[in-house]
Parts: C-alpha cells; structure tokens; sequence
C-alpha cells in the first residue's frame, strides 16, 4: 500500500484515491521533531511535570488500546484494569525472581497476551453489556487471587525490588524512558496494525458488522485478536505503572477507576480513531492539573462531559475536527477524491 | 449443622442479591439495556433514605414508602431523557452513557458525604434474630429482606402476566416493531419498565443500608452481584433471578466459611464456571448469547 495510488479512471485526472490529504512529509518531520523532544524531556523540563508527562503516557497506553477494543472491534470492556493489574504483577514476580524490573516490560506483555486468550474462550460467550459486565468479574476475580498469594504481598502490598540500586534522579530518567518507548511502541503499533489487513477487516466491522461478516469477515477471530493484543498493551502500561509508583498494591493496579479513565478519555477524543484517545488525555490532564485542589471533581465534569459528547458528538472530538477540515494525522483509510471542486469523501467513514 | 447455617445464610444472602436484579433483568429483558448505574442507583437511594427523608420526620425504617414511588418517578423520567436518547443511537452509547453516569454519581456522592460508611437506622431490629438450634440464627431484617424479594419478583409476574401494561411491556420485549405496530408507544412502555427498575432498586438500596454499611463505592460491587445472579439464573427468566441469587449466596457463605477473604472470589468463580458450562444459565433462553 503506496501512498498515492492511481487507479484505472486516473488518466482524465478525475478520480484519485490518496491515504493523506497533505504530504506525510509534514507528519513525518513534525512526528520526528515531537519524538525527540518527548525523549530528552525529562533532562530539560521540571521533575513534577516530567511525572505528569509519565502518567499521561500510561493513560494513552491505556486508551490507545482501549480504543482499539471499543472503537475498532465494538467489544465495551469495563475490565481492562484486569490486564494493568496483571501486568503490574508479572512485573513484580519477575522482579522478584531476580530480573531488572526494566527488562521484565516486554514479558508482563506477553504474560498478560497470554492469559487473556483463555479469557476470551469465556466472555465471548456473552455479548453486549452482558460481556461488558462479565469483563468486571474477570478483573474482580483476578484482583482477589493476586490478593491471596503472600510472596506477591497478599492483599497489603509490596515494593518492587530491584530498583533500590538506582540513584532517585536515575530511577526517575528510567521509568521516563521506559514508559515513553512503551507509549510509542503502542501508539505506532496501533498505527500498523489498523493501515494491515486486520486494520482494514476491524474498520469493516466498526462501520457494520453483518456487512462485514457477509463479505467474509472473520469476526471472531480478529476480535480475538484484538482483545489479546488490548491485554498485553494494558499489561504493558502496568508494568510501566508498577515501576514508576512501585509500591505494588491489588487496590491500586486493579483499580476500577483505569478503566473509567480510559473509557472517557477515548469518547472524548473520539472513537475509531488514533488520534482521540491521544487528544481526549491531553484534555483529561489539563482539567485533572487545573482542578487538582477540588478533589475528584475533575472526574465529575470529565464524566458528565464524556456522557454530552456520547449522545451528542458520538464521534468525538477528534472525529468533528476531522469532518469538518478533512484532515488526519495519521491516516488509516483512503479518500477518494472526484473531479475537481466536487466533494471529497473519505472511506471507511464511521 | 454448621453446614446448614452457611445454607440458610446463604439463601437470605440470595434473597437480598435477587431483590437487587430483577430490576437489571427487567430493563434487560424490556430495553435491551444495561444500565451500568444499576448499583449507584441503590446507593443514591439509601442515601436519600438516610440523609432526606429524616427532614419529613418519617423513620428511616418506613423511608422506603417514600423513596421507592420517588425512584419510580425519577426512573420514568432518566428513562424518556437520557437512556431514551442513547437507545435512539445505538446500544453501545448505552453502554458508555450509563457508564458515564455510574462513575460521576460515585464521585458526587464521595464530594457530598465522604467515603465515610452509612446506615439506614432501624434501631433495635438489626439485632433481633431467630434461633431455632443453638448453632443457626436467622437475622429478622434478612429474612424481610428475602420475603420482600419473594413479594416483589410474585407481585412483578402478576403484573406482567395480567395487567394490560403488564402485556405491553411484554409485547414490546418481544418484539418492538409489531408492538408498535400494533398502536404501543413504546417509549412509554421503557418509561414504565424503568420505573419499575428504579423502584426496585431503590427497595434494595435501602434493603442493603439496613443490613450492612454502605459508602459511595458500594454500588458496583452490588451491581457485580446482581449481574452474577442474573447469568447464573438464566438471561431473561425472573424466577431464575431468584434461584441465580440464592446459588450466588450459598457459594459465598461457603467461600466465607473456609476463609473470609475467599467469599466475593467464590461467587465470581461459581459465575464462571456457569459461564463455562451452562452458559444460558440455569433457567435462561439462548437470547443474550452470541
């Protein structure tokens, strides 16, 4: 898949279809400018905003992933917190049995990938709130096992070793990194894997799925596919989580609030697409900093607003930006463009 | 012995948990229609019954004579606005609407009566029980509680079963299109279904302050129950709600008994193995499964 391509009716200039409607030049430069910048921060800007920064990319971790479950494959989990808390666990076991909790990342991932195929062996029994809810119990069990078991520090908790060795300044450039990298692995993964086949089968089904199915889509099976690779992206933001507050505690990393955070964050950005979950958590951390003394009342006016933008700007507000400027930043699907002055429109429009 | 009261625990347990979802199994069964605030509903009722209704100089005892009409009226109206208008977009929406509203009712709750636990006072009768054996003992306010769920889910069937409303609803839950069809609005009819929901739930909400404490965060864990106690009974039976309950209850009263921290983690694992091997439930049609 190029990025100009030019099919038959081109010769008379009347109709393109394009993936982009500006150079991905631009995209390119700006992607690269903001990553490089991303990646020196934490030597360049405060300590605390260094730690906000941490947070939000664990909550564009979360969201990425969350879209992709909600947005893309139409499965609403209330449980993800399931994977984080797993995730964050795997990372403590490793740890314990010796490993630099930093290397354990990837293997909290896969573990987390791993259980969640079982899982889906389960709850794809029911469907709509029915699995949403059955999602609520898997994360409820998960949080009551891992609470059972002493050497994980039962239901009080316990610190994750192998980060005492680290000066504070070192930890803290560390966990940065870390959780960095992990956020653009997922976001960057997300972006592959929605521009592959399975990307293009998910936009079917997002759009309408009987008319997926009838044209051969395998929707099961790419909806499994999505909810282990949503696992393993929330085991990863787990792990990360379990290193940067790493007093590791069930109530904490199993809490049912990353689950409300990452719902909201990816309605108001806008469903099925990249860019809302990233945008919806810009506006959760500007609101959350700004109304950090009034207790949780961010979270009131985060859900009030999330539920307005549900009923009446279904698509978000990445989604309204998009159809009123025909711009993406990162572009999955195609516009087809007709002759000049005529109208473009753009495929696989939810 | 010993066995037989963790049985007889468990069964008043059940009463309690089937009184909390038949309202989820009607809206269910009627809307189609999760509502994920099912929990924080009850808690904002014993909320009410605890904090508003003593200004009426009612006790809280007989606070639910004004709590449940007043939920009936407030779901009515949450139902012809909100839900209504989510319905009108997909059922998705919802799914995250009612989501939405769960979590900001938490919140306004935690910033308006801290995390502190609350219960309804019904003085003296909390301790008041029954002890047939030196070892069994059966609390008065839990055996009201089952009978109320006995009265509720009876007197629920003989509405839907001869009452002309009672028809329509059923009408509209089968099949919305002939039933409008037919001259039913159907937008009353969810009305009604609500209403009835949110009474419900309101009798359980205040049900649950008398028996234990309650604190902003209650009503989640409460809808899990509710929602477990619905798929074990079977998806769209009502008296399979009430056996669903009581086998939630007796599995945690045994999980309680070997340990106290394995109660909650008996009921979820009982859930998933009828998810595993029976996943229509004990009772239910094959209607929610996929």
């Amino acid at each position: 898949m190029s990025d100009t391509q030019s099919p038959a009716l081109d010769q008379n200039g009347v109709i393109r279809v394009r993936r982009s409607t500006h150079s991905p030049i631009y995209t390119l430069v700006g992607a690269s400018i903001l990553i490089v910048l991303l990646s020196v921060a934490p030597w360049i800007v405060p300590a605390e905003f260094a730690t906000t920064l941490m947070n939000f990319f664990i909550l564009v971790i979360m969201a990425t992933m969350w879209n992709l479950l909600a947005g893309y494959a139409g499965m609403v989990s209330i449980g993800q917190q399931a994977f984080v808390g797993l995730g964050a666990y795997a990372t403590l076991y490793f740890a314990l049995k010796g490993m630099n909790p930093f290397v354990t990342i990837p293997f909290a991932a896969l573990a987390c990938g791993v259980i969640a195929y079982p899982v889906t062996l389960l709850l794809f029994r029911l469907r709509g709130g029915y699995f949403s809810i059955a999602t609520w119990v898997v994360a409820d069990t998960a949080m009551l096992i891992i609470g059972t078991i002493a050497v994980l520090g039962g239901g009080t908790g316990r610190l994750m070793p192998g980060l005492q060795n680290l000066s504070p300044s070192e930890t803290a450039h560390f966990s940065y990194l870390a959780t960095w990298v992990v956020a653009l692995v997922v976001v960057v993964g997300t972006y592959v894997l929605l521009r592959s086949r399975l990307g293009l089968v998910l936009s079917a089904i997002r759009d309408n799925e009987v008319a997926a199915r009838s044209a051969g889509a395998n929707v099961r099976a790419a909806r499994r596919t999505v909810f282990i690779l949503a696992a393993a992206g929330c085991g990863a933001a787990g792990a990360v989580l379990a290193i940067s507050q790493p007093f590791i505690q069930p109530s904490n990393e199993f809490n049912m609030q990353w689950a409300a955070e990452m719902l909201f964050v990816s309605m108001i950005g806008g469903l099925g697409t990249i860019e809302g979950p990233i945008i919806g958590s810009i506006i959760f951390f500007v609101l959350q900093q700004t109304l950090q003394q009034e207790g949780v009342w961010y979270l009131v006016i985060f859900g009030t607003f999330a539920v307005a933008v549900a009923l009446w700007q279904p698509r978000g507000l990445w989604g309204a930006f998009r159809d009123r400027f025909h711009s993406e930043l990162l572009p999955v699907g195609h516009w087809v463009e007709g002759p000049k002055g005529k109208k473009r429109t753009r495929t696989g429009k939810s | 012995m010993i066995w037989l009261n963790v049985v007889i625990q468990g069964v008043l347990l059940g009463g309690f948990y089937a009184l909390f979802a038949c309202g989820l199994s009607l809206m269910f069964g009627v809307l189609k229609v999760i509502n994920l605030a099912h929990g924080d509903m009850a808690v904002v009722a014993a909320y009410v019954a605890v904090f508003l209704t003593p200004h009426l100089h009612i006790p809280e005892v007989w606070s639910f004579l004004v709590v449940v009409p007043l939920f009936g009226l407030i779901g009515y109206v949450v139902q012809r606005t909100l839900i209504q208008k989510s319905i009108d977009r997909d059922p998705f929406t919802t799914l995250l609407v009612t989501f939405g509203l769960s979590v900001v009712i938490e919140n306004i709750l935690l910033e308006a009566y801290t995390a502190n636990g609350q219960t309804v006072n019904i003085g003296a009768l909390i301790t008041k029980s029954w002890h047939p054996t030196s070892i069994i003992y059966i609390s008065y306010v839990s055996l009201a509680v089952l009978a109320a769920a006995v009265i509720v889910l009876a007197l629920l069937q003989l509405f839907l079963s001869y009452t002309g409303t009672g028809r329509l609803i059923r009408a509209v839950a089968d099949d919305r299109e002939a039933a409008q069809l037919s001259g039913a609005n159907y937008r009353h009819i969810f009305g009604v279904a609500a209403a009835i929901a949110f009474a419900t739930v309101a009798l359980a909400g205040i049900a649950f302050g008398m028996m234990t404490q309650f604190a902003p965060t209650s009503g989640g864990v409460n809808l899990l129950f509710a929602f477990e106690a619905v798929v074990i009974g079977g998806i769209g039976s009502l008296w399979g709600t009430l056996v669903g309950g009581v086998a939630l209850g007796v599995a945690q009263q045994f999980g309680a008994h070997l340990n106290p921290q394995y109660q909650v983690l008996a009921g979820n694992l009982l859930f998933l193995l009828v998810l595993a091997v029976r996943p229509q439930g004990l009772f239910g049609k094959k209607t929610a499964l996929s």
